[in-house]
């Protein structure tokens, strides 16, 4: 199968300061990739190329053309204002589907359609008309998955997507991920400081530090030399 | 009743009836996307803004609206920016901005004018001020922000959620927070001259907090604060009018009143709830 994005020897970043320097990876249909790095390795950075919405400043990044149409599904870190932002749950859902369409000023039969769907594939049907604001912490990481599979069902960004979850919810969320992952095929791109966890759960691990420390099978990472002095620290 | 005939008798009254409605409806649909975005203070640092440019406007002889208009806009955009790049908190640039602004405009007056009623009303508003011109302005401008309210409205909620995934979906984020900055500058130039300087800022933050205090969906606090604000203005006037207080004052205190109303309202609401359990 043709990989989703491939990336060779690019750079990312602005105004003269890379972020990310001579980056090469390659995410296939159906991966399960984890990045890894301290604060400020270009993480987030990355994340922005993947998304269209930074483009390198050196070497390429070939993204697949049924990735560009289908679209990506994307799960930023949650900001301050969120947490009490008055909007129902079936409301947060819904602007899921705005990459669907063009300038249509209202949402269509077809739309709600997908945001019912999605919402009962993550069990939070029963939530649709509550406050978003008066969630668990767990049950907003779930609509705001809800919403990112409204715009896609091929690819999710994820980043940092555990901050502020206690213990048992992100377990819970994890096996969401693993779910989405194995049972519907969804590839998914994860950002996460909880390297302990994310061996067992990723497939492929990529470790930053502007340029690509690690890259590889989630198997091989505790050998190599970047890992092992990540695990230790 | 025969007191809301007699102050329709006055023209002067229905103009400012006329503007400050639609000034008000404006403030309200803007501020729920500001308030919730973190942007309260930018009301404010326009206003102070608007004031310094007016005051300089007429000190030259210039038509005040045609220079304050632009002046506030680009502040608008200016201060947008500044809260994306954030190098400067963006807090303290507005209130030292806003402050600059004021002490230029009541140093420009004390040179030129004097400080006479003109300024006074500047600062706390007055009733007398909505000229005919405005209230067209005002009709053009709520015409604007009500379509993009009504056409755009998902877009809006997309982008007050959350901006990042709005950009990651394609929305043209950088586009809609320009026109709300240059929607909101014009709101505040028009608004200003009736509710004062000093003053104007409440009407973008109060409707948005008073109905974020009771409903739940992005919908409802919307079309709540909008209806609020323009009940509020009306009622503020009819007050002013009754009792001889100045306008702008009295229709924040209207605001006021609504809001604490609100509060005890939900805290009712919580009690019942209780109860029932």
């Amino acid at each position: 199968m043709k990989p989703f994005i491939v990336c060779e020897h690019a750079d990312f970043g602005y105004e003269n300061q890379d972020a990310v320097v001579d980056l090469s990876i390659t995410i296939d249909p159906g991966d399960y990739l984890c990045i890894v790095g301290a604060n400020g390795s270009g993480k987030s950075t990355l994340i922005k190329g993947l998304l269209g919405l930074l483009a390198p400043t050196a070497g390429t990044l070939i993204v697949a053309e049924e990735l560009r149409r289908g679209g990506i599904g994307y799960l930023p870190q949650q900001t301050a204002a969120q947490r009490d932002f008055p909007a129902t749950v079936s409301e947060v859902v819904l602007s899921g589907t705005l990459s669907r369409r063009g300038n249509r000023p209202f949402y269509s039969q077809e739309e709600r359609r997908l945001a019912r769907q999605s919402m009962e594939r993550l069990g939070i049907t029963e939530l649709k008309k509550q406050c978003y604001r008066e969630l668990s912490g767990g049950q907003q990481q779930r609509v705001l998955i809800a919403r990112a599979l409204c715009a896609t069902e091929q690819m999710l960004i994820l980043d940092e997507p555990i901050t502020g979850l206690d213990p048992s919810a992100i377990q819970e969320f994890y096996r969401l991920i693993r779910k989405l992952n194995q049972r519907d095929g969804i590839t998914i791109v994860m950002v996460s400081h909880d390297i302990r966890s994310i061996i067992g759960q990723a497939n492929k691990i990529l470790h930053m530090q502007q340029r690509a420390l690690f890259f590889g099978p989630a198997a091989d990472y505790a050998q190599s030399a970047a890992g092992k002095a990540f695990l230790e620290s | 009743m025969k007191m809301l005939q007699e102050m329709l008798s006055y023209p002067f009254l229905v103009r400012a009836l006329l503007g400050g409605i639609l000034v008000s409806l404006c403030a309200a649909l803007l501020g729920v996307s500001l308030v919730l975005k973190r942007y309260s203070m930018i009301g404010d640092g326009l206003s102070h803004l608007s004031f310094g440019a007016l005051s300089i406007a007429v000190a030259v002889g210039w038509q005040p609206l045609a220079v304050s208009i632009p002046v506030v806009t680009l502040a608008a955009f200016f201060l947008l920016r500044l809260t994306e790049n954030s190098k400067v908190k963006s807090d303290a640039a507005i209130a030292m901005i806003s402050a600059s602004a004021l002490a230029i405009g009541i140093v420009v007056t004390s040179l030129t004018t004097g400080m006479t009623t003109d300024v006074s009303s500047y600062m706390f508003g007055s009733i007398l001020a909505m000229s005919r011109q405005d209230v067209y302005l005002s009709a053009i401008l709520s015409l604007i922000v009500l379509s993009l309210f009504v056409f755009c409205y998902n877009k809006i909620f997309a982008i007050t959620f959350d901006e990042n995934f709005a950009r990651a979906t394609g929305i043209r984020v950088g586009f809609y927070n320009s026109l709300i900055a240059v929607l909101t500058a014009v709101t505040i130039v028009l608004g200003m001259r009736m509710m004062g300087a000093m003053l104007i800022s409440s009407l973008v933050i109060f409707p948005a907090l008073t109905s974020m205090r009771l409903f739940k969906s992005f919908r409802s606090v919307i079309l709540c604060s909008g209806i609020l604000s323009v009940f509020c203005f009306c009622i503020g006037i009819v007050v002013s009018y009754r009792m001889s207080t100045p306008a702008g004052a009295s229709i924040v205190l209207v605001n006021l009143a609504m809001y604490v109303f609100f509060i005890l309202v939900q805290r009712g609401c919580r009690i019942h709830v209780h109860f029932r359990k």
